[in-house]
């Protein structure tokens, strides 16, 4: 046990002395929380559009009003004329060109049909998309408006609720996506350098040759650790609630829980990388390039798994990545328990339980 | 019981055998040099006595202990310094030591005395706050080989310890395994420097896995009519 205590206080001394390690494990995490969170929206805010008004009339003014009310749209400049279009898309700083014909009120009241134009750039499609969508909603809403209370007989009135996330916002979506990736990433990778570099500066024969049992080396090494993506992890949430309105709609001690879980089952998926490699380099590379990447494109995390060719949700199903960000969502954005997580719960502890037992066998007690 | 005895002591991977059927024992506080080219199986053969490579066939007992069944009693009875050291660079002198020293259970009152008594015999009291990689080369390997006996163990195994320093360091450094040996430690030490191999009480040497020669440097250098052990070396290396 004093073994123990001594193994990893000197396992923080290597932490806390290692500028890069500490960087990787503080800084890191903070960084891409910001980064994603503020930086990479998807939905629309302050998009610059150009209004080409030909009528001038109170109802298109009043239309181009309602555009631009609810902060989405942003009227960078007024065109004159239809040659002048061209030439803003061509600027690049409007992403939609908005062009109302002359008489738009008269003929939307005389002749029961009134136009109104949306030209996107849709160089970048996904934008395009959404602009035009919102901006067909509020000229819709427009047009209820206009209508007052004439009523249609017989027709099918659909609602839309956005559950969860009524003002679909992207960072929902982000947060338990960025939190499930440092989490993962820091573990694992910071857990198979870590047993990579005894190897490569030949400590580890000494440690091999002492008496601590093989175990113990893998336990006093990877407990610090823990403790500290744990509070990576504590670190994550808080920015997550406070700077982005995050909630937390489920149970507290449950999330940390799971949290705990998902470290040791990423934790234990680092040693078991560190077991297979000896330089503290291909430990980093095994780490980026085996879980990085699959994770960012097959954790759902970015692109829904739902819409992947059946071979890839199949293999979706061997991140652990997936499942947790599953359990994040539904704890916090639904207000889940455990009696609803339980099955993607279950699943992560037996993916720590398969990478422990690969690593002992693994484990080289006697070098060759 | 003396200290090590091996029996068709062997070592294969796969097809290759590292180690082949070695024979030897090494008397107490006896200086024993392990000589051989590099390849010629010492590192194999220290390993399977340290406990840490499990031995194809043959026997081997290390402080009364068989290596096969009570590698951890080994273990805890004998010291080990690697060519590439054992001391964490980014840990300090004082740090390195009380790790070790809690590694082989030694109490936190046995330690500060030992680090006391050690950093006093190696006049290196001024730098006991150091971080390891600021000491000079010589200075690490003597701290090694000091840290490495810290809990006294009856027999300190040294895997070619000073490599990378002037000659007189490496004197230096055998005045500390003198000094060991006068107070009976085993030493057993491997090595490629011809002339450190005079400094021992006998000497092996490996040639492709087999003992080729084991005698004092004196009666070697007779037996084959030499001057140094060097020549001897090159004469047993050449006549294979």
């Amino acid at each position: 046990m004093r073994q123990f205590f001594v193994f990893a206080r000197k396992e923080f001394y290597h932490i806390f002395r290692d500028k890069r390690t500490l960087l990787i494990l503080f800084g890191m995490p903070v960084v891409q929380i910001i980064l994603f969170g503020f930086a990479i929206t998807n939905e629309i805010k302050n998009a610059d559009i150009a209004v080409l008004d030909q009528s001038k009339d109170y109802y298109s003014t009043r239309l181009v009003q309602k555009l631009t009310a609810g902060g989405y749209f942003r009227i960078d400049r007024r065109l004159q004329s239809h040659r002048a279009i061209e030439d803003a898309f061509r600027e690049g700083r409007i992403k939609m060109a908005v062009v109302i014909p002359p008489q738009f009120g008269q003929s939307f009241f005389h002749l029961n049909r009134a136009q109104v134009q949306l030209l996107a750039d849709a160089g970048d499609p996904n934008t395009a998309t959404t602009l035009i969508n919102y901006a067909t909603a509020i000229i819709g809403s427009y047009q209820q408006e206009l209508n007052g209370q004439t009523q249609l007989p017989l027709t099918i009135a659909t609602t839309v609720t956005m559950q969860y996330n009524a003002a679909l916002k992207s960072v929902f979506l982000f947060v338990p996506g960025v939190m499930t990736l440092i989490l993962l990433l820091v573990s694992a990778m910071m857990t198979s350098i870590t047993i990579a570099r005894e190897k490569e500066l030949g400590t580890m024969e000494i440690l091999l040759v002492s008496p601590l049992p093989p175990p113990l080396i893998v336990v006093g090494k990877v407990v610090p650790y823990i403790m500290l993506s744990f509070i990576n992890a504590l670190v994550i949430l808080a920015l997550g609630v406070f700077l982005f309105g995050m909630p937390i709609r489920g149970s507290m001690v449950l999330l940390l829980l799971e949290c705990v879980l998902f470290v040791l089952t990423s934790l234990s998926l680092g040693i078991l990388i560190s077991t297979v490699t000896d330089k503290q380099q291909t430990a980093m590379m095994a780490s980026m390039m085996g879980l990085l990447m699959p994770t960012t494109l097959l954790s759902g995390f970015i692109f829904p798994i739902e819409s992947m060719p059946l071979p890839l949700q199949w293999l979706s199903n061997i991140m652990p990545a997936k499942w947790f960000i599953i359990i994040l969502k539904d704890v916090m954005l639904k207000g889940a328990g455990l009696e609803t997580v339980w099955f993607q719960t279950l699943v992560l502890c037996g993916m720590t339980l398969l990478f422990v037992v690969m690593s002992i066998r693994n484990f080289k007690i006697r070098l060759s | 019981m003396q200290p090590i005895v091996t029996n068709a002591l062997t070592k294969k991977f796969g097809s290759f055998t590292a180690t082949n059927a070695i024979t030897f024992e090494v008397k107490q506080g006896e200086i024993f040099g392990f000589l051989g080219a590099n390849g010629a199986g010492k590192t194999t053969a220290m390993r399977m006595l340290c406990g840490l490579l499990r031995p194809t066939s043959g026997e081997a007992r290390v402080a009364g202990y068989d290596v096969y069944t009570q590698a951890d009693k080994v273990k805890k009875n004998i010291g080990y310094m690697s060519q590439r050291f054992s001391l964490y660079e980014d840990l300090k002198v004082k740090e390195n030591i009380r790790f070790y020293g809690g590694i082989y259970g030694l109490s936190n009152g046995a330690i500060r005395e030992k680090t006391r008594q050690l950093l006093q015999k190696l006049e290196m009291e001024a730098e006991a706050d150091l971080l390891v990689s600021a000491l000079p080369l010589g200075w690490k390997q003597k701290l090694a080989f000091s840290v490495a006996i810290l809990h006294n163990p009856s027999i300190v195994f040294l895997d070619e310890p000073t490599g990378g320093v002037d000659p007189i360091t490496r004197r230096q450094f055998w005045d500390l395994i003198y000094e060991a040996a006068s107070r009976g430690v085993t030493v057993f030490v491997t090595t490629h420097y011809m002339d450190e191999a005079e400094y021992c009480d006998r000497v092996s040497i490996m040639v492709d896995g087999r003992i080729q020669a084991l005698d004092t440097p004196r009666q070697l250098k007779a037996q084959f009519g030499a001057d140094s052990m060097d020549d001897v070396f090159l004469k047993l290396a050449r006549g294979k």
